[in-house]
């Protein structure tokens, strides 16, 4: 019972991080009709601005110590970070413990630029020409994207520590009358509740405001909508900078529980379209949903127990899902007629 | 079905084949004239060939054919493992075997188009991968890649760690440590090797353009410029694609065998998505649709991987010594970010300026060269036309 | 011709060599006489040797990569100096006393991107042989590739030392003549660690194995084992992970559900970074289970990932090579001329690619030729000492290094980025020896490559 509740917890959890990303792909594929390979690249670029907030909360000036060596036996110069001197140490321990919360702030405007610069710069060029191409050029992107960031950066994982507050692991079991072995994640916990509110943030944001109806007119019919008279392309750019924002968001929150490493981005693009595809493509609510039935199959599917019975199982498990679904759903769980199929 | 073929198609032929023979010549001005490179243009020629029959041809995108050369690799090193190591069993056994893995993944894929085959192609490609990483270890000796050994001693020893080749055996051919793979006695490394894999590619170029020209190639192009006015007609297409599939499969197949033959090893990474993903960007990149084209993106590629991340600081160094100091530290500064280590920040942007100017890939390149050439020799032309005929005016 | 920038001497160089290229027969129909004259592949013939640096340069190993070659640079240049960095506290004083280079000639080096990827680095292993006429090959950041670019180098006839490999299989039943490596295996990291964790930890313990799905996982799985079964430790389950995970929770909270109260890690790499974050965030390290403070062991321990994992690496015991807090004469000696010139200490991958590379150039030189079999004749059984781990026998039976193991626990307080790791004990070597035919496999003949 306590094993199965922690892989529900361990589902909804993943399901949270996959649904973020896929949720992002899915709306650009359904408003733009452009297959964006360079949207892992996004999520690690998002996880990147919390390492860049982290860097720029420790610039320091060097001090040399009187009294420690270094690891050739000179005078060891101590790093004093200048936010110290500025803010005084409490408030500055204080925000570098919080850099990863803090650096939200840091991958919205930071997204959102990218965004708006890789839409206008590149994707919109691209609308009409073959999905091929949008792999190509996209694909391109993502790998330039990525050694940027490693010649910054370098290859190694660089660790973000959780806010002490939520770095250790909180007794659920205590909660909800399971046993005290029932104990997970304050971070995880904190990145389920955050997936669920961006999540509700963008549903309602397409459902309630006029640019959203205009937004999922667009998905149904985008050359109609054009012919109303409305502006569809800087509503695209829009939508574009929020799909990267989305993506920033979702990576700079997953830093603590998966140290980001320059590669990351290839690592989600595979298994985000597959997310995408079993949810229906252009489809938000499937997105939404096949990220949480793939999190938590893949949960059950790592069970000891389950894999007795079938080795290697939760190796496949994803893909095995993806074939039985297409083959028994044409369009995957939710997806439209007609989108996606030429 | 020769006759479909044109007279320009011929002349195609005999320039391409006359091209693969001598690549070991004319690749040497940019040092790829080594066997190794060469057997991989070779091959990895092929891979795109009949990656483009599916894809050029149908316009269905797989994202899993990677699949088909591992497998491909895996029967032939099982071949020479357990029969012998002369090639031509091992090349019919992987094409059969790719073929039949194609057939059974093809049927149940192309039940789906658009990007919903895509992802089914992906999953069935990267649950082989997966697999054979791990629990199908005892077949594909997992990590680290099932390769060729001595003959066994005794029955006790896997077959994974001692051969058996009773073809050799039965033949009673004398082995000292580890043979190397053969053609009746004709080693296939090195040189040897390589001529072998363009006589392949030069046979599988032929076959595709075969293909191409003929009524069947017809059909594959009529399913990608409109399915549906086929079906409306009443010509049911599905066979037609499950065809294209297995052939594309199949000249995956023979790659894999390719590669197992120049080098006996077969590992499980072949099958990655990204080893599916590098050829479709090969195809891509050389133009899709076009005969040479893929060929031309594969070598593009390899020589890239290859040779491009081979400049390291040194050879850089060397390369601008002919200008003065700071010049030269500015360039090997500048380069260094794009060879070496950074070879991949060129391929990303090799790909993103190739699509973004040339939309149909190195080949339009080519074609837009040619207009431009042959508007050129036009305009020429005509202007010494006008000249041959002014006396004959002035006569009359 | 079609050249930008023309300089006279520039063209006169490429018209040279294409002039030569078009007009000369590729290498394979003049070899014959030509590779006659010398017994071996790739015999220099000028003034230079060629040696062939083949390390990953993109992919998740890539700063591993880049610390090698390195610290493959540095080594070149102390052997064309005839001196330096550990080659002057090195036993053997042949390269000192030939003052410079090997046999008389001057060093060069090429180098590949393994990618860690056996194919890509079969490829550029064969680039530099065939092409660049390496006359060696080393490098390397992960088994499988090193097991796949040893035998090729054993079909080519060039000797293989191998950089960063910790499966058993590259000494034991993969093992060929032409290869030889440094590094330990998990063999030698599951004996040297079982006494040391049944003095910290106690005997009886419950153990929960996650064990990466592939042949270094389940040979490190296997040897930890077998070493703390002696002290009555007890395998509660042995869960495999797929290589590249990412999310490891799935596979961590059944251990919390389980009653094992020490969790063992066969990961390496980014996977063991993510696990152990992971397993850290979990509480497992601050648990109690039956009154007994729950235990996480990383059998192999490398001081990038340490930095990965960060905090999460404090108080956890594992095994290394190398460390350059060392406090002997010659890991002083590396550790001083490799941070002079690259401002940071260097890892255990720099510290045995070094070590592969001088005692490759101190064999050839004792050998008086770069020949595959009379050089390796000179690595078997050779002992040797100043290279930072004490005295070394290269064992002829497999052409395994048999050295002290280090036992290292992440450090409570670093004082720096590097300081992460701090040596617990030195298991001397005695302890980790094994006879050469326990693991199967053989060497087969040399070859040479004609």
């Amino acid at each position: 019972m306590d094993a199965i509740f922690l892989q529900v917890l361990n589902g909804l959890d993943k399901g949270g991080a996959y649904a973020l990303i896929a949720l992002g792909l899915t709306l650009v594929f359904g408003t733009l009709g452009v297959v964006n390979f360079a949207h892992g690249a996004l999520f690690m670029l998002g996880a990147f601005c919390a390492v860049t907030l982290n860097n720029v909360f420790n610039i320091s000036y060097e001090r040399i110590s009187e009294t420690e060596k270094d690891f050739l036996g000179n005078p060891l110069k101590e790093q004093v970070p200048i936010l110290q001197d500025w803010v005084g140490p409490d408030v500055a321990a204080f925000l570098i413990d919080w850099s990863v919360p803090l650096s939200i702030i840091l991958a919205v405007i930071a997204m959102a630029i990218i965004g708006v610069a890789m839409e206008r710069g590149l994707i919109k060029h691209f609308y009409k020409r073959p999905h091929a191409d949008q792999i190509l050029v996209t694909f391109g992107l993502a790998i330039v994207l990525q050694e940027i960031i490693r010649h910054y950066f370098g290859a190694n994982p660089i660790p973000q520590p959780a806010p002490d507050a939520f770095s250790g692991a909180a007794n659920v079991g205590a909660l909800v009358g399971l046993g005290s072995n029932v104990i997970y994640p304050w971070w995880r916990l904190v990145y389920f509740l955050f997936s669920a509110m961006v999540i509700f943030g963008v549903f309602a944001f397409l459902r309630f405001t006029t640019f959203g109806m205009v937004v999922r007119a667009g998905m149904q019919d985008r050359e109609t909508v054009g012919l109303l008279g409305i502006n569809i392309e800087r509503r695209f750019t829009i939508v574009f900078g929020l799909a990267a924002v989305v993506a920033g968001m979702a990576g700079a929150m997953y830093t603590p529980i998966l140290p980001p490493d320059y590669h990351m981005g290839m690592n989600f693009l595979v298994l985000s379209f597959v997310v995408v595809v079993v949810g229906g493509m252009g489809s938000l609510e499937g997105a939404v949903l096949a990220g949480f039935l793939l999190g938590i199959l893949q949960s059950f599917a790592s069970m000891t127990e389950v894999k007795a019975i079938l080795p290697g199982i939760d190796q496949i498990i994803i893909y095995l899902v993806a074939v039985i679904v297409l083959l028994t759903l044409p369009r995957g769980l939710m997806g439209r007629r007609g989108i996606a199929e030429d | 079905m020769l006759r479909t073929l044109s007279r320009s198609d011929w002349l195609l032929m005999a320039i391409f084949t006359a091209i693969v023979v001598t690549l070991p010549w004319t690749m040497q001005p940019i040092g790829a004239a080594y066997p190794d490179l060469l057997q991989k243009f070779a091959i990895y020629g092929i891979f795109a060939i009949g990656f483009n029959i599916l894809f050029g041809l149908t316009g269905y995108l797989s994202f899993g054919h990677a699949a088909f050369l591992g497998v491909g690799s895996y029967a032939a090193v099982w071949s020479f493992k357990l029969l012998t190591m002369n090639v031509l069993p091992a090349l019919a056994f992987s094409v059969l075997i790719a073929g039949v893995f194609a057939f059974l993944i093809g049927y149940v894929s192309l039940r789906r188009s658009g990007i919903y085959f895509s992802i089914l192609t992906l999953a069935f490609a990267q649950m082989s991968y997966n697999l054979a990483y791990s629990v199908l270890t005892p077949i594909t000796n997992g990590e680290t890649g099932l390769q060729t050994r001595a003959i066994r001693q005794s029955a006790e020893i896997s077959l994974r760690d001692g051969d058996i080749r009773i073809i050799d055996q039965a033949l009673g051919i004398q082995e000292f440590g580890v043979p190397i793979t053969n053609l009746f006695g004709m080693k296939m490394s090195g040189y040897p090797g390589f001529y072998f894999c363009a006589v392949m590619l030069i046979v599988c170029f032929f076959v595709a353009l075969c293909i191409s020209r003929s009524n069947f190639g017809m059909m594959l192009k009529a399913i990608k410029s409109n399915q549906n006015r086929l079906n409306y007609t009443g010509i049911h297409t599905r066979p037609y694609l499950i065809a294209a599939f297995v052939i594309s499969g199949m000249y995956a197949g023979l790659a894999g065998s390719l590669l197992a033959i120049t080098d006996p090893i077969a590992g499980a990474e072949r099958m990655q998505w990204t080893a599916s993903g590098e050829v479709v960007l090969m195809t891509i990149l050389g133009g899709v649709g076009t005969l040479v084209g893929p060929v031309l993106g594969a070598g593009l590629i390899k020589y890239a991987e290859q040779k491009v991340s081979s400049w390291n600081e040194g050879i850089l160094n060397s390369a601008f010594s002919f200008l003065p100091d700071g010049a030269q530290a500015f360039f090997v500064e500048l380069f260094s970010f794009f060879v070496g280590e950074g070879w991949h920040l060129t391929l990303g942007f090799m790909f993103m300026v190739i699509v973004i100017f040339l939309p149909g890939g190195l080949m339009e390149g080519f074609r837009r060269i040619g207009r431009a050439f042959n508007r050129a020799r036009r305009s020429e032309g005509g202007r010494t036309t006008v000249a041959a005929n002014t006396p004959a005016q002035e006569r009359g | 011709m079609k050249f930008h920038n023309p300089n006279r001497r520039a063209i006169l160089k490429y018209g040279a060599a294409t002039g030569a290229a078009s007009l000369a027969t590729p290498y394979f129909f003049s070899r014959g006489a030509f590779a006659q004259s010398n017994n071996y592949r790739n015999a220099p013939t000028g003034s230079t040797v060629t040696l062939g640096f083949n390390v990953p340069q993109t992919g998740a190993y890539a700063d591993e990569g880049a610390d090698e070659l390195r610290a493959y640079e540095l080594a070149v240049e102390h052997i064309n100096a005839g001196g330096g960095g550990m080659l002057d506290t090195f036993s053997s004083s042949a390269l000192r006393d030939a003052g410079g280079g090997i046999n008389g000639k001057r060093v060069e080096f090429v180098t590949g991107d393994t990618q860690t990827k056996s194919d890509a680095a079969r490829a550029s292993a064969k680039r530099m042989i065939e092409n660049d006429g390496a006359i060696m090959i080393t490098g390397g950041s992960s088994s499988g590739v090193a097991i796949a670019v040893q035998s090729l180098c054993q079909e080519a006839g060039v000797i293989f030392m191998s950089g960063l490999t910790h499966s058993n299989d590259t000494t034991g039943k993969d093992r060929r003549a032409n290869g030889f490596r440094h590094f330990f295996n998990t063999e030698m990291s599951g004996a040297a660690l079982g006494p040391i964790l049944q003095k910290n930890y106690g005997d009886n313990r419950k153990v929960y194995h996650l064990t990466a799905d592939y042949t270094w996982g389940w040979s490190q799985q296997g040897s930890m084992e077998k070493y703390t079964q002696p002290y009555g430790w007890e395998t509660v389950a042995n869960v495999m992970t797929p290589v590249g995970a990412g999310d490891f929770s799935q596979y961590i909270t059944p251990v919390l559900s389980s009653d094992a109260d020490t969790l063992i890690l066969n990961h390496y790499g980014g996977d063991m970074v993510n696990s152990l974050t992971q397993a850290v965030q979990f509480g497992l390290r601050d648990k109690q289970v039956n009154g007994r403070d729950f235990t996480i062991i990383v059998p192999l321990y490398s001081r990038l990932m340490a930095q990965g994992a960060g905090d999460a690496v404090k108080g956890i015991y594992g095994s290394t090579n190398w460390h350059w807090s060392l406090q002997d004469e010659a890991s002083q000696a590396f550790v001083r001329s490799f941070g002079e010139k690259y401002g940071f200490p260097p890892s255990q991958a720099a510290h045995t690619c070094y070590c592969q590379a001088i005692l490759y150039a101190d064999a050839a030189q004792r050998a008086g030729t770069f020949q595959p079999s009379v050089l390796g004749a000179a690595l078997e059984d050779f002992e040797f000492d100043g290279l930072g781990n004490g005295p070394v026998l290269y064992r002829a039976g497999d052409h395994q290094c048999f050295k002290d193991v280090l036992v290292v626990k992440g450090k409570e307080n670093p004082t720096s980025k590097f300081d992460l790791l701090e040596v617990v004990e030195v298991t001397p070597r005695a302890q980790v020896e094994y006879p050469a035919d326990m693991l199967g496999g053989e060497l087969g003949p040399y070859n040479d490559g004609v």
